[in-house]
């Protein structure tokens, strides 16, 4: 399959609106879980209006949140797909760009020293474009994330000792997230990396925060972490709002990778209630979005 | 708990009835605010056209569609999602808005710090706390984008909107020293190590 470049822009430029507009189906149903789990008033009543919002958002075509957030591309390409990839690069960039200007959506993307805005989403190393590859034959998917900030600035990370333990582990995830408190507009989804490098590390914890509801972690140590802190988390008491409840979040995940024999990282990178992401996938069929 | 309906712009007195717990709906004028618009105000000491003595604020950067200016909506803007930030950012700026600008009510997400909950007690003010990312549903609560200032910091710009109903918001920080989010804080904090002993994390 040749990929064309033409429709990876399109796809940029819808996967970007579309994951502002509508929420994913897993995000819904575990709002409608929290729901049911919430004794707390005011979080029921807190649950209610974001769930409210969530069917006026679909009624009126509106952006879920105000927040456009930072622009993410989760780009995979399976097997026996042709590419130009730094021509993909570029029409992902242009895609994002048309975005912002067609719609229009507020661009929330500024250069970090002189603060300007060029009004495009766009800036030096923005939107931020992964590619990895996997085994699927003749198949490309591109993943939009819309990264809010009010979470993004949730972000963590601390270089534990291997004498620390997994327990410092679990003990800096509580931290963190009493630190934040309704600062990060929860529920939320915790995403935490153990191990890798620092900058892995990171990384695993934004795959972690923007990993769908009801997938588990692959290592099974892993997966047990993710049980106990998805619990704990939710005895805290923050609640929805950090106005007090149960639903603190939606769920802790955890993505692990190998580390060096000296070291024990952590991170925790947080993604708000308005979850939002979209994907599409292209095959020499067509196109299907999730 | 009693649910107030003001017509901005507001006296001391009626910002002193606030009590944390309360809930309230907002009409005719509301200002929107944000980091940027703050720094230049504050620590770049420009002033804006706008009175905002008695007013509320909006810790927000809205979307916008750009339209012809007509009598009653000079801005040139039309509001596309309006929603809220985080409000924490911008803790150090409560003090100098109220003392200097004479503003009442900060409406934001998350809650404020112990400066803000200071100025409350001393000018007379209250924290309004929307249900943030719940912007869909904020933006059937304004009506217009009367007009803009500073907009060379768009979207941070300062935004003057004209609101139907705005609300209802919740009273989460009071001019009488209480904080429902310093309250659920100090809560999360002492359950902390009954937590951690659940998880083996002692």
């Amino acid at each position: 399959m040749q990929l064309d470049i033409k429709e990876v822009e399109e796809l940029s430029k819808t996967l970007y609106i579309r994951a502002l507009k509508l929420l994913p189906n897993d995000i819904k149903q575990g709002f409608e879980r929290l729901l049911m789990e919430e004794t707390n008033a005011t979080g029921k009543t807190i649950l209610g209006t974001m769930v409210e919002n969530i069917a006026v958002a679909e009624r009126t075509k509106n952006l879920l949140c105000q927040d456009t957030g930072i622009p993410i591309y989760n780009i995979t390409i399976g097997r026996h797909v042709e590419f130009d990839g730094a021509a993909m690069k570029e029409a992902i960039r242009r895609g994002c760009e048309r975005a912002t200007k067609e719609h229009p959506l507020r661009s929330s993307v500024v250069h970090p020293v002189t603060r300007k805005n060029e009004q495009t989403s766009c800036g030096a190393g923005i939107p931020v474009i992964h590619v990895d590859f996997d085994e699927r034959e003749e198949t490309v998917e591109i993943e939009m994330i819309p990264k809010g900030s009010g979470s993004e600035n949730g972000s963590f990370l601390q270089m534990l000792i291997p004498a620390d333990g997994v327990a410092a582990v679990k003990r800096f995830v509580i931290d963190k997230v009493i630190e934040c408190g309704g600062r990060v507009c929860p529920p939320t989804i915790v995403g935490v990396g153990v191990g890798g490098t620092s900058d892995l590390c990171m990384h695993l914890a934004k795959i972690a925060a923007t990993r769908p509801l009801g997938t588990t972690c692959a290592d099974p140590e892993g997966a047990k972490i993710e049980a106990q802190l998805s619990e704990a988390v939710n005895q805290l008491g923050i609640g929805p709002q950090g106005l007090g409840g149960r639903a603190t979040s939606f769920r802790v995940h955890v993505e692990v990778a190998a580390t060096h024999i000296t070291m024990n990282p952590v991170a925790v990178n947080i993604q708000c209630h308005s979850a939002r992401r979209a994907n599409a996938i292209i095959t020499p069929g067509g196109i299907a979005f999730e | 708990m009693t649910h107030h309906v003001l017509d901005m712009p507001v006296n001391e007195q009626q910002a002193r009835a606030l009590h944390a717990g309360d809930t309230l709906t907002l009409n005719q004028t509301l200002f929107g605010i944000r980091d940027a618009t703050l720094i230049e105000m504050f620590d770049r000491g420009r002033t804006t056209r706008f009175n905002l003595k008695g007013h509320a604020v909006l810790h927000t950067a809205p979307n916008v569609r750009k339209v012809d200016p007509r009598p009653g909506n000079s801005s040139g803007y039309e509001p596309l999602c309006i929603g809220t930030t985080t409000s924490m950012r911008m803790e150090r700026f409560t003090k100098p808005l109220m003392q200097r600008d004479g503003v009442r009510l900060i409406i934001g997400k998350g809650g404020m710090g112990p400066a803000t909950l200071e100025a409350f007690k001393e000018f007379g003010g209250a924290y309004l706390a929307v249900v943030g990312g719940a912007a869909a549903l904020e933006t059937t609560w304004i009506d217009t984008i009367e007009e803009v200032d500073m907009d060379d910091l768009h979207p941070e710009s300062l935004w003057k909107f004209r609101i139907k109903d705005f609300g209802p918001l919740l009273v989460t920080m009071d001019s009488h020293g209480q904080s429902l989010h310093a309250d659920v804080n100090a809560e999360a904090a002492s359950r902390r190590a009954a937590v951690l002993a659940g998880i083996g994390s002692t």
